[in-house]
């Protein structure tokens, strides 16, 4: 305990800590305060405020229909995902198979390798099977980053979960499938819960993979990409960041939030 | 099971299949594991193991005009290593990831051990503060870094302002600096995660040992706990290096022609001069690149390693 | 023991972990309404064979049979045997009553007759009026009573134990046990329980089967395995023995005489199964307890060697001596209630005394295990 105690003389690590938050929250602020700003430049002085770049936004068709496609894509991608991480995850902290390892190891591959490798790959074989690009062919690129996301979410979720509750169950009478609805999934839900609103957000918000494996129709990063060559509409995609922004932070602090709480198995105390 | 269903069972192939399938599966548990994860393999191959296989095979491929002549051959492999433009591109894409991944792991091991050690009560806010902007739009966080650092930016418009300078510091944007910048804000948060993960996981108690022994602050972080979190550094390094070596946004946002990187060539290969074959084997040779410097960091890590022992 | 001898019965059982024999040719009858314990250190099996008559593990070979029904393959929601878990295993997100109730929504109940069953199941564990607290707000014996009443409201024909007592601290422990011994008889159903603690098992079963590396090494009643162990390693794991190396010279009434080296010719109790043939070696056990100080050589008829102390220590309501006989690898070690002798003390290191006690007290043991 002397230990700890002096570990917490005030030094300059707080302050460094501080200091680091700060560099990661500012830049991406200077978003929502120049979306405010009433000139199409993106300069100090601050000219005067307005909101007349967030009504632009939401007149713009091509815009909304972005946001309808991203949506459509992401709600598609984080149930599947979801659902296969948690098969998987369950695979993982459940039984004990041979080749666990390798195929962990090829879970965290899609998390690494270079999205323009995977995007370009996926490209060739698209073009190869004559499947033509559409939002489908996003989808399925954003599930193949998803799924491992989930998975290691369900697996943080599942580790602490103990066997012998599932053991109980069954032993009390009930098949694989009700322990499952019964015992399983109230202690998973959390894990569950967040892993939809990573997954969700993971997706719509992905650039990479959608720019090499886009048909017609652009999802928002698409969208927002197209514009940033045109000054002129600018302010309208800070405004447009700016309302991404709040909606990830509000929605990704939640489903941090509900997966690092929510019911934790009990120990067994004596 | 009754004997009713015991002879019922014996009588009905299917059944009988059904009981030894059952039952398979409960002498067996592990092949309940292979079930679960075969979705998630399925997706993994098809999608990821299929396609780079049919990347490395396009990488042997030649483009003729409009045509693919499927010979195998490595004239894209020679063509890349003929051209020191390419070769030197790849080199600097090395260069600057590594100079990103220093500079983020350096940045992010001084915070995982403030959340690690000195947090006590507010862990969870503080650990749901690092990774929310690692969740946010990445494309987003890239862009910002234009906004600040551009001619007509946020740095430059306020120092005119300010009246610190006449004319806007054309040097901000445009460079390999900024892209090392804009890198190391765009991953920093994921590099605090291991190294904290790691940090956390020491026993508190072999530091208090050290103490007991004589070591002091210095002594005892360089002699314990430095040696016990190489493996979240390794990992941090390793999240960091792998993907942004590759990475497009960055330097077609803040690179300018300078400050271009492999993955633009990539993307030119495939959109501009429409030679497939060749942005593959380019691909190709930058996941080697890649590897072997992933390779040769985790050697000289385990190296270390061992000599300080 | 009331009727069926063989209520469960275990056939020639093995499991192997990879290269490990958790359980090897277990073979094992149970009779109904026995309280019968699995003893042994860890790593025996003991857990194993426990989960194999749950249907937690299914055994590489043999069969399980309960009540006259081949049971080795059914998994564990189709057995009439429920279990109290190691740690409990209390679903957290349910309530105390949902929690006992858990086991009943199969059973085709109506909610009335749910309730009530809950009712007297709490009754029976004496948790009256804690049946709406949550899982994690009651304490570590609250939850072995909330397990215990989750598994017998389901009217088990067998209910296993693994390690019922080992969460709890010690005071509880020795509580707990004449609790559960009075549960099995009110209840009267088959308890099979796991442990570690011969103290536990003595005092709880009916009869003890005692587990090393995967087999069995015997089953007794807890009276007999004390007092009449098969071989070393038992004698050894329950309470303590003095071993001396002896050899077989011939039999005497009632009575084997050995030789037994720098102790000299004694008389040892003559095993059950007759006296082994002359010229074999044995191992002689004593316990510490039947080993008897003297300050003089005791009458006809008992074994007596002059000893010098060595070591002693006060345990309160005994003490233990240990005492040097010339030409014995170690020293015997006796244990005497602190009652009427005068106490030795470390100071009294190096006097010599004699040592007596009574041909019965010694139990011949094989000399290989």
């Amino acid at each position: 305990m002397n230990l700890l105690a002096n570990l917490r003389r005030p030094d300059g690590l707080l302050g460094y800590s501080i200091l680091y938050l700060i560099f990661l929250y500012v830049p991406v602020l200077f978003l929502p305060l120049f979306s405010f700003n009433d000139s199409i430049y993106i300069t100090f002085p601050l000219s005067g405020f307005t909101t007349q770049w967030y009504e632009k936004m939401i007149e713009s068709e091509v815009l909304l229909n972005a946001l309808g496609n991203s949506v459509k894509v992401a709600a598609c991608v984080s149930v599947i995902s979801t659902i296969l991480g948690t098969l998987a995850a369950r695979a993982f902290t459940r039984y004990r198979f041979a080749g666990r390892k390798p195929m962990l190891g090829l879970l965290v591959l899609p998390l690494v390798v270079p999205g323009i490798i995977l995007g370009i790959a996926l490209l060739i074989m698209m073009n190869w099977a004559g499947i033509e690009l559409s939002l489908v062919t996003i989808g399925a690129a954003h599930v193949l980053i998803a799924t491992p996301f989930a998975t290691f979410v369900m697996i943080s979720r599942l580790e602490g979960f103990d066997a012998n509750l599932e053991e109980a169950s069954r032993d009390l009478g009930e098949s694989g499938w009700t322990t499952f609805w019964r015992v399983t999934f109230p202690l998973a839900y959390p894990g569950i819960v967040a892993s939809l609103l990573l997954t969700f957000t993971e997706s719509f918000d992905e650039f990479i993979l959608a720019f090499f494996l886009a048909g017609n129709e652009a999802t928002l990063p698409l969208y927002i990409w197209s514009q940033l060559r045109f000054p002129k509409t600018l302010p309208v995609v800070l405004a447009l960041g700016a309302c991404i922004l709040l909606a990830s932070f509000i929605v990704i602090t939640f489903a941090e939030w509900v997966r690092r709480r929510g019911v934790k198995p009990v120990e067994s105390d004596s | 099971m009754t004997s009713a269903a015991q002879s019922a069972a014996r009588a009905n192939p299917i059944l009988r299949l059904g009981k030894s399938v059952q039952g398979a599966l409960f002498r067996y548990a592990g092949l309940r594991g292979y079930i679960l994860f075969s979705p998630t393999l399925l997706v993994l191959v098809g999608a990821m193991c299929i396609p780079v296989g049919m990347l490395v095979i396009y990488s042997f491929w030649t483009q003729k005009y409009i045509e693919i002549d499927t010979t195998l051959t490595l004239a894209n492999y020679l063509q890349i290593f003929n051209k020191t433009s390419y070769m030197l591109l790849i080199g600097k894409s090395i260069l600057i990831s590594t100079a990103v991944t220093t500079a983020t792991v350096v940045l992010a091991y001084p915070i995982a051990y403030f959340i690690a050690f000195r947090v006590h009560q507010h862990k969870i806010v503080w650990l749901i503060l690092i990774t929310v902007p690692f969740w946010t739009s990445y494309l987003l966080r890239v862009f910002s870094w234009k906004v600040i650092l551009g001619y007509n930016g946020v740095i430059n418009s306020a120092l005119k302002w300010l009246g610190i300078v006449d004319q806007p510091l054309a040097f901000l944007l445009h460079n390999p600096t900024a892209v090392i910048i804009t890198l190391a804000h765009a991953w920093a948060p994921i590099a605090i995660l291991p190294i904290f993960v790691s940090l956390e996981k020491i026993d508190r108690s072999l530091l208090e040992a050290a103490t007991d022994l004589g070591d002091g602050p210095v002594a005892r972080f360089l002699r314990v706990t430095l040696p016990l979190s190489i493996p979240g550094v390794v990992a941090a390094s390793m999240l960091v290096f792998i993907p942004t070596v590759g990475d497009y946004i960055t330097p077609q946002l803040v690179g300018g022609p300078d400050g271009l990187m492999v993955g633009n060539l990539m993307h030119a290969m495939f959109f501009k001069a429409n030679n497939w074959p060749l942005g593959s084997a380019l691909a190709i040779l930058s996941a080697a690149a890649i590897t072997v410097t992933s390779l040769a960091i985790w050697f000289l890590t385990k190296h270390a390693r061992e000599r300080a022992k | 023991m009331s009727n069926k001898p063989d209520f469960v019965s275990i056939g020639d059982v093995s499991k192997h972990f990879g290269s490990v024999r958790a359980v090897d040719g277990v073979s094992l009858d149970i009779a109904q309404g026995e309280f019968f314990a699995l003893l042994g250190p860890s790593g025996c099996g003991k857990t194993t064979l426990l989960r194999i008559l749950g249907g937690f593990e299914a055994p590489n070979s043999g069969n399980v049979h309960i009540d006259g029904a081949d049971m080795t393959l059914q998994p564990p929601n189709r057995r009439p045997v429920n279990m109290v878990f190691q740690n409990y295993a209390i679903f957290p997100h349910l309530n105390v009553r949902e929690n006992i109730g858990y086991g009943l929504r199969k059973e085709g109940l109506s909610k009335q007759q749910i309730a009530e069953r809950v009712d007297e199941a709490l009754a029976t564990v004496k948790l009256e009026g804690l049946g709406g607290r949550g899982a994690t707000e009651v304490s570590g014996g609250q939850r072995q009573r909330v397990a215990l009443a989750r598994a017998l409201v389901k009217h088990p024909k067998v209910l296993l134990l693994d390690e019922p007592l080992s969460a709890l601290d010690k005071n509880l422990r020795e509580q707990m046990r004449v609790e559960l011994r009075a549960l099995q008889q009110q209840v009267g159903i088959t308890f099979i329980f796991v442990t570690h603690d011969q103290e536990e098992a003595l005092s709880m079963a009916d009869r003890i089967a005692v587990m090393f590396d995967g087999k069995v090494r015997q089953v007794d009643t807890p009276e007999h395995l004390y007092e009449t162990p098969r071989s070393k390693d038992v004698a050894a794991f329950i309470g303590s023995m003095n071993f001396i190396d002896a050899t077989v010279e011939g039999a005497d009434g009632d009575a084997l005489i050995v030789d037994a080296g720098p102790v000299g010719r004694i008389r040892a109790g003559l095993p059950a199964d007759g006296a082994p043939a002359a010229g074999t070696t044995v191992i002689v056990g004593i316990r510490p307890e039947k080993l008897i100080l003297a300050d003089s050589p005791p009458g006809e008829g008992a074994n007596s060697i002059r000893a010098r102390l060595t070591a002693a220590s006060y345990l309160g309501e005994r003490s233990h001596y240990f005492l040097q006989v010339d030409g014995l690898a170690e020293p015997l070690s006796i244990a005497r209630q602190n009652t009427q002798a005068q106490l030795l003390h470390e100071a009294d290191a190096g006097s010599e005394l004699w040592l007596t006690w009574s041909p019965a007290s010694g139990i011949v043991l094989p000399a290989a295990g």
